[in-house]
């Protein structure tokens, strides 16, 4: 099987299998049209966005102060992008001149010839672009951006010490060529449009105390440039609204026809206006994930936050008047969902594109959780919702249910349905740690209850925080390195301090000091860079329109990247504790305290990824307390390496105020790391995938989901910013109604125990065939049957065939 | 000393919620169907999964009495030479060598139980005791069901209901819900498959149900063995005559699954070759009939 990407949806290394008619039961002809539209689009690059800025930097870079030349920048984009609405659409708006068409941000990475070449000829994650464009892209626009670009600038920058680690994949760095992003949005759009931040924009400006603020003329550039960017994105709107006049003129079908003019006179009303109709505030909500998309590329795309509860009282003011059915509203929904769909991530490059090849942009749509008092938010939306995204079923945008003590059980039962169909969403969370997170790390209470997940598991105060994710961190290679004296043998390159021969250790403590010491050098590197990187965006790509939602920007006329938001955190994600934890306990049970194996054993087998010691190997796998079975004995190292990752980075100051907080995310990257690692001691082979976020390691958890619940639940997950728990389940598992009840309780008890998120791969045939072929990676595979039970991997060849068969059918 | 063969934790298929299943090791009938084969003798047993070995030898290096060897099979053991002594299982890499049965204390049991609570207290589980036949063991079973009682554990017996009234009775008194496996109803045919007459089972099976326990019926659902009009008939009327409140029975179509078991225990599935089938829909629908028509709800599968 591909690797589990954990938060992500199950397929989401690639787009989903090919278009399937099968699962269109609740939808209406527009949106089966729409939806095949949305899955046959094939991501492509488009010129446009760079042919613009280029001409216009040429012009007029050094003419502004940065803020104002990027505000006119985004504006000139506006102004001159094509505008596209396409045939059926109720929501309308595009980055690029067509779905999933993506521009290109060479302000930040410029791709190079051989880039676009290899974009549009490789098998996986492919964009399209012609020759054409590629020959004007070379000539134009290449040679402007040679050595101004911010990728360039960060690169030149960086200490040796830094590039070492790097390079071998200790850590990864998200900022090195795409933006900060990391955001969601609150609900102050919902009740204000642009003209009114204007107003506000202005009342700022007249307040500036030029004798007595020194960074007064920096706020009056900052003001200025977000009072732009609202009329870049009015004028885009206008745009929008004239096209549609336009089509209406011309359109036969009547019914179309008043579509058309609908569309047209909500372009005119959103963003300028606040929205008065649920289809009004979709589209002002659309407009501006557009915006912030389109102004910069900030990793995980943009987020509208708690969705269902913004979207629940114009819901039900329409419905309870008559102007809106249920059936209406899910038709708009089912639009924007695919409207998501459309907006293909940017293409990435280097390491980054290594890491993180897929063509997800991350917006999670959050469903359900807590309001403001701390009640429960779900709502007929919610439910909408739920429905939209099972019947859709396509790979952006993810959702996820947030599961509160007061959430009603119904609910959580419907979210388990979908669960049940095997799409790898929604994920679940629980507001009620993420609320004490966010409080831990300083937010207010109502801010916090404003909070959720934004793109993968990572929390943040929504539409008040600036909660960037820098990079991955690779544990399990940071004890690799320990047990070779700083010296990667991977590389063959000695990349970090000395902490002392591996051979010399006395005791396991010993070793756990070292291991200890490479950590925190690795953080601070890290670090160092890191708060470099902010800096480069605070000065020269500041984000004048995004800063318009987050506050306090506006207030402090400063922008999202330089201490703007109320709130500002970076967060450093920390992979592999399974990977990590496992192979700490093997070193100590078969090396310092059994003495099966010396030191030097153990590493001689690493450097040869235990060839020829199949035996030793096996031995490990099955003689070791590892993480993930209620087992004290490695439970307790978890536990100090989670404690001891969040002493080394909780706190260290960022450059905007805030300060930097552990988060226990792997996305896709335990799947690079793994490429860049040798052989551990518990028994994984060199380049096989680590264990993804707090999960453990693949095969390792043979007692069941309650167990690998129960060792989760012993770590403080308060302390954390996101964990991840990423569980394997047999579709037989699921296949009565009381099934799924008993799947609602043991999310239920895991949330009890305090477990941050929790997430469900329902395995299917390709999974069970990979499984034979690979055991010792699904010994956690059970096979229930009444008053019979066996491990997967436990069954002879015939029956585990009898078992895939089943599942054949069996699949929802 | 009781024995276990396995502790089983997010059982769902063992009565009500999230439950952890004891199984306990002997049982007084041998069903040539059985699906869990090592849990029919009171003794260990050597269990050899083939397919985990790869053929190191160290099992034979290490065994004290000559009685392993590497053949184009895999590892054979000679049980005339086997003592059950774990020392092959102590030093195989892979566990495919495995004794099926461990002593455990009944403190350790019952941390086990404990760790579990949490999803028994939101699911509305408990513990079940299976086997094998739990019956067997009186005193052990008696201990950890009264020492769940005390912790307010639902708990669950699941089984064969062969066993002496007083025994029955006994534990009665310290369970919530007992699931009783109805096989066969004509004694002769009972004995020749499952190696022992029903009339206790079925006397035992009225006492609990005259008590006003908690009672779930599961079927094995055999096509020529039990799932035949005349058996399903006369299980009906006697489940229709049982004084008994839920009025539902489980059945659960055959499967040959206990193959599998059989080849690490280096046994024969089914060693006289009598016929066995999964049940066809339209059996299973037809014996659904057959109950409904005597007031008794029908669920297929566990």
């Amino acid at each position: 099987m591909t690797t589990t990407t954990a938060q992500r949806a199950p397929h989401s290394a690639s787009n989903f299998a090919p278009y399937v008619e099968a699962n269109v039961y609740g939808m209406n002809d527009r949106i089966k049209r729409l939806r095949k539209e949305t899955f046959e689009a094939e991501p492509s690059l488009s010129i446009e966005r760079a042919l613009i800025e280029t001409a216009f930097y040429k012009e007029n870079e050094g003419k502004y102060p940065i803020p104002i030349l990027r505000a006119l920048n985004f504006l000139e984009i506006c102004k001159r992008k094509t505008i596209y609405i396409g045939r059926d659409e109720l929501i309308v708006g595009e980055r690029g001149p067509k779905p999933k068409s993506v521009p290109t941000f060479p302000e930040l990475t410029c791709h190079s010839v051989e880039d676009l070449h290899v974009l549009n000829t490789r098998e996986l994650q492919r964009y399209t672009i012609s020759r054409e464009d590629i020959n004007r892209y070379e000539k134009e626009v290449i040679p402007y951006w040679k050595g101004r670009t911010q990728r360039e600038r960060i690169f030149s920058h960086v200490p040796e010490t830094w590039r070492n680690l790097y390079e071998v994949g200790l850590f990864t760095e998200f900022m090195e060529q795409r933006a900060p992003g990391h955001t969601a949005l609150d609900g102050k759009i919902y009740h204000t449009g642009l003209l009114d931040l204007k107003e506000r924009i202005a009342i700022e400006l007249s307040n500036l105390d030029f004798m007595n603020d020194p960074e007064a003329t920096d706020k009056q550039e900052e003001l200025t440039a977000m009072s732009i960017s609202c009329d870049a994105a009015i004028l885009f709107a206008e745009r929008h609204a004239e096209l549609a006049e336009e089509m209406a003129s011309k359109e036969n079908n009547p019914d179309r026809k008043e579509e058309l003019q609908i569309i047209a006179a909500i372009c005119r009303r959103v963003p300028a206006h606040a929205p008065r109709t649920f289809w009004e505030a979709i589209q002002m909500y659309w407009f501006i994930h557009l915006g912030t998309i389109t102004e910069l590329n900030g990793w995980d795309a943009m987020n509208p936050g708690h969705f269902d509860q913004h979207l629940a009282p114009f819901y039900e003011r329409e419905v309870a008047g008559g102007s809106l059915t249920r059936d209406e509203a899910k038709e708009l929904l089912s639009c924007f969902w695919i409207k998501v769909n459309n907006h293909t991530a940017p293409p990435k490059v280097g390491i980054t594109a290594k890491e993180s090849g897929t063509y997800n942009d991350f917006t999670n749509i959050n469903i359900g959780g807590v309001k403001l008092d701390g009640s429960n938010a779900v709502n007929e939306v919610s439910y909408i919702m739920l429905e939209v995204a099972e019947e859709l079923h396509i790979l952006q945008p993810g959702c996820s249910i947030h599961i509160s003590a007061s959430t009603p059980e119904r609910f959580l039962r419907a979210g388990c349905k979908v669960i049940r169909q095997g799409h790898g969403y929604p994920s679940v969370f629980n507001p009620d740690i993420y609320i004490q997170e966010l409080m831990r790390q300083g937010k207010t209470l109502h801010d916090a209850r404003e909070g959720g997940c934004s793109g993968c598991i990572e929390v943040g105060a929504f539409g008040k925080e600036a909660y960037l994710l820098t990079g991955y961190l690779n544990v399990p290679k940071i004890l690799e390195i320990t047990l070779n004296n700083g010296f990667d043998p991977v590389s063959g390159k000695q990349v970090s301090i000395e902490t002392g021969r591996a051979e010399e250790f006395k005791s396991y403590d010993g070793l756990y000091r070292a291991f200890l010491s490479q950590l925190r050098y690795i953080i601070d590197q890290k670090v160092r860079v890191s708060n470099y990187i902010d800096r480069m965006f605070a000065k020269y790509a500041p984000a004048t329109f995004l800063s318009l939602f987050i506050d306090d920007c506006i207030a402090r006329g400063k922008d999202y990247y330089n201490c703007g938001p109320r709130y500002n955190t970076t967060y450093i994600q920390c992979t592999g504790l399974g990977t990590v934890t496992d192979s700490l306990s093997s070193l100590k049970k078969h090396v310092f305290d059994d003495h099966t194996y010396t030191m030097g054993e153990m590493k001689e087998a690493l450097a040869e990824d235990f060839k020829g010691l199949e035996a030793m190997r096996q031995y490990i796998l099955n003689r070791t307390p590892f993480f993930g079975n209620d087992d004290e004995a490695a439970d307790r190292i978890a536990l100090s390496v989670y404690n001891d990752l969040y002493n080394t980075i909780e706190g260290k100051p960022n450059t905007k105020g805030g300060c930097f907080h552990l988060n226990m995310l792997s996305t896709t990257c335990h799947v690079y790391f793994g490429k860049m690692t040798g052989a551990t001691p518990n028994g994984r082979l060199a380049n096989t995938t680590i264990s993804d976020g707090t999960s453990p390691s693949h095969g390792a958890d043979t007692h069941g989901p309650s167990s690998v619940i129960k060792s989760l639940g012993k770590l403080d997950q308060v302390k954390s910013g996101g964990t991840l728990l990423n569980l394997r389940f047999l579709p037989a598992l699921l296949k009565r109604e009381e099934d799924v009840a008993k799947l609602a309780s043991l999310i239920c008890s895991y949330f009890a125990l305090g477990g941050h998120h929790i997430q469900f791969n329902i395995v299917d045939t390709a999974t069970l065939l990979a499984a034979r072929q690979k055991p010792e990676d699904y010994r956690d595979l059970l096979v229930r049957m009444a008053g019979y039970s066996d491990y997967f991997n436990d069954m002879n060849a015939d029956l585990q065939g009898d078992i895939i068969a089943r599942t054949e059918q069996e699949a929802f | 000393m009781s024995l276990f063969f396995d502790i089983r934790r997010y059982s769902i298929n063992d009565g009500p919620g999230i439950r952890i299943t004891l199984f306990m090791k002997g049982c007084p009938l041998s069903c040539i169907w059985c699906h869990n084969p090592e849990g029919i003798s009171l003794q260990k047993e050597k269990m050899y999964t083939r397919k985990k070995c790869i053929g190191c030898q160290t099992c034979v290096e290490y065994c004290p009495h000559q009685a392993l060897k590497l053949t184009p099979n895999g590892i054979l053991t000679d049980r005339k030479f086997c003592r059950l002594c774990d020392q092959c299982v102590a030093v195989c890499p892979t566990k495919a060598m495995e004794i099926s049965g461990t002593e455990y204390s009944l403190d350790y049991l019952m941390r086990e139980i404990e760790k579990e609570t949490i999803f028994m207290d939101r699911s509305g589980g408990g513990v079940t005791f299976c086997g094998g036949e739990p019956l067997m063991h009186p005193d052990t079973l008696l201990e950890l069901l009264h020492r769940c009682r005390t912790l307010g554990i639902h708990r669950t017996v699941d089984t064969t209901l062969f066993a002496s009234p007083e025994v029955v009775s006994r534990v009665m008194e310290e369970t919530d819900l007992f699931l009783v496996d109805l096989k066969l109803m004509d004694s002769g045919k009972h004995c020749y498959y499952c190696g022992v007459p029903n009339d206790r089972i079925l006397s035992n099976l009225r006492m609990v149900a005259e008590a006003g326990k908690e009672l779930l019926i599961r079927i094995p659902l055999i096509e020529g063995i039990n799932a035949d009009e005349e058996n399903i008939r006369q299980s009906a009327r006697f489940l229709f005559e049982l004084p008994w409140k839920q009025k539902k029975v489980h059945l659960l179509p055959y499967h040959d699954i206990a193959r599998n078991k059989h080849e690490k225990l280096g046994t024969r599935y089914n060693p006289e070759d009598i016929p066995m089938a999964t049940p066809t829909e339209k059996t299973i629908e037809h014996c659904r009939f057959i109950f409904q028509t005597h007031e008794i709800e029908v669920i297929v599968g566990g």
